[in-house]
């Protein structure tokens, strides 16, 4: 271990930390927004739209986020359809995202208590109002640890961005490794900015946890 | 219509060297699996005990593998221990022992979450009609929590199905491998193979596993605990 050779890579490890975390963050925040949708199409059961996201869901649950930006990457270009490795990252997480977020969400959503819509009807609030106030919240703060679980595995999944050369954490230290072959340096710097992106995540999950777990609701 | 490059795949011996290379990830993954199945069952039993020093070690490696990635897993085994140990290690080898690594400790916490899910009642209601402990283990408390490891058990392979489509970062030839070589070979005859063959290989992964996913939820839904 040499710590001057630390030294000197940190801001090229800083540098790919950026990447990943904007990539990560842009296509989690996507991922939030369609597992939204479709879980709530699902819910709803609304016609054509949900068997729509019904396939979307196994499609994407059941093939590695690395063959989906492959295919994105690789594959979509010969349609005429060309996307440019960053977009394609943040694609490829967001699709694969949005279908572990729906299944998490939907099952959320499936423990709000009959009781509960109930009485929300019978003191007149409309069907909106009911979904806004009643249903969403509640389902949310059940699916917290499930969404927590979801950032932090989809974090992780950033690892194969480098596949479709995005200069990630990952690609980083592959491309110093093979340059200057320090091994074990390059793999204690990766391990340690993987801590630095995800521990505060897992700190936040459990905050939130504690903050919006109630009881029970209904019980 | 643009040509799409799906031929490529009835050219030759392609489309067989493709089910090859989904093998090659399919029997890693399969081994892995059946380590971590028997491993981490154990490890999860010893889990539940209330020993110090045993629950700070596997609180320790649960929290390792749910922290780091498991590309960086496999790079730390493939590059960095043969270069601190100076041993030489086969690519799918240190591809089972990371995914290895890794799956036993899901097993393992699958396996916790089962057995603490059994309510106190249970152990009471069976020592109150008289049973043994060792009664009371088989009878009661491994039926039940089959029930509910077996379906939560089955999705994991999937899992470790689609994560060993990483081997290829460490230069096993599985099935993504194999497609950009049949890329490389067809480029000037099809330059379109890329789209037929990645598609195809995101097809294979999917029947790969999603009969496995439509078992474990089918288990899961008849097997649900009121």
């Amino acid at each position: 271990m040499n710590l001057e050779v630390v030294q000197s890579y940190l801001p090229l490890f800083g540098k790919a930390l950026w990447l990943t975390f904007r990539i990560g963050w842009l296509g989690i925040l996507l991922s939030f927004g369609i597992g939204f949708v479709t879980a709530i199409v699902r819910h709803y059961k609304v016609p054509v739209l949900r068997q729509l996201a019904g396939i979307y869901i196994e499609l994407f649950r059941n093939t590695p986020l690395l063959v989906q930006l492959f295919f994105l990457y690789f594959g979509l270009p010969k349609l005429g359809l060309k996307l440019n490795a960053e977009l394609c990252g943040i694609l490829g997480l967001a699709l694969l995202g949005g279908a572990y977020m729906a299944e998490t969400f939907r099952s959320g959503l499936t423990t709000v208590e009959k009781t509960q819509i109930e009485s929300a009807y019978s003191l007149g609030m409309s069907r909106w109002q009911v979904l806004r106030l009643v249903v969403l919240p509640e389902a949310v703060s059940v699916s917290i640890p499930g969404f927590t679980a979801n950032v932090i595995f989809l974090l992780k999944e950033t690892s194969v961005f480098s596949a479709i050369s995005l200069m990630d954490l990952m690609f980083t230290a592959k491309d110093l490794i093979g340059l200057y072959y320090k091994t074990t340096e390059c793999l204690t710097l990766l391990v340690i900015f993987y801590l630095i992106m995800l521990l505060p995540v897992s700190f936040l999950g459990s905050y939130l946890e504690r903050r919006v777990r109630h009881a029970g609701f209904g019980d | 219509m643009q040509d799409l490059g799906i031929d490529v795949l009835f050219k030759g011996t392609n489309g067989q060297r493709l089910l090859e290379g989904l093998w090659v990830s399919l029997r890693i993954s399969l081994i892995a699996v059946a380590i971590s199945l028997v491993l981490g069952t154990l490890v999860g039993i010893l889990m539940t005990k209330k020993q110090p020093v045993i629950r700070i070690l596997t609180r320790g490696y649960l929290e390792i593998v749910r922290f780091m990635p498991q590309m960086v897993l496999l790079f730390i085994v493939f590059f960095g221990s043969t270069r601190v140990f100076g041993w030489d290690l086969d690519a799918e080898l240190a591809a089972v022992i990371v995914f290895s690594f890794w799956g036993v400790a899901e097993m393992a916490d699958l396996t916790r979450g089962a057995l603490i899910s059994i309510p106190k009642h249970q152990y009471e209601s069976a020592a109150a009609l008289g049973l043994t402990g060792r009664q009371t283990y088989f009878l009661i408390v491994i039926p039940q929590t089959l029930r509910r490891l077996i379906p939560l058990s089955i999705n994991l392979i999937t899992r470790m199905i689609k994560t060993t489509s990483l081997v290829m970062m460490i230069g096993v030839v599985e099935v993504l491998k194999v497609g950009q070589q049949i890329i490389e070979a067809n480029r000037t005859s099809s330059p379109n193979a890329a789209f037929g063959v990645y598609a195809a290989v995101f097809l294979l992964y999917f029947l790969a596993c999603w009969p496995i996913s439509l078992i474990a939820k089918h288990l899961e839904k008849r097997w649900a605990v009121a």
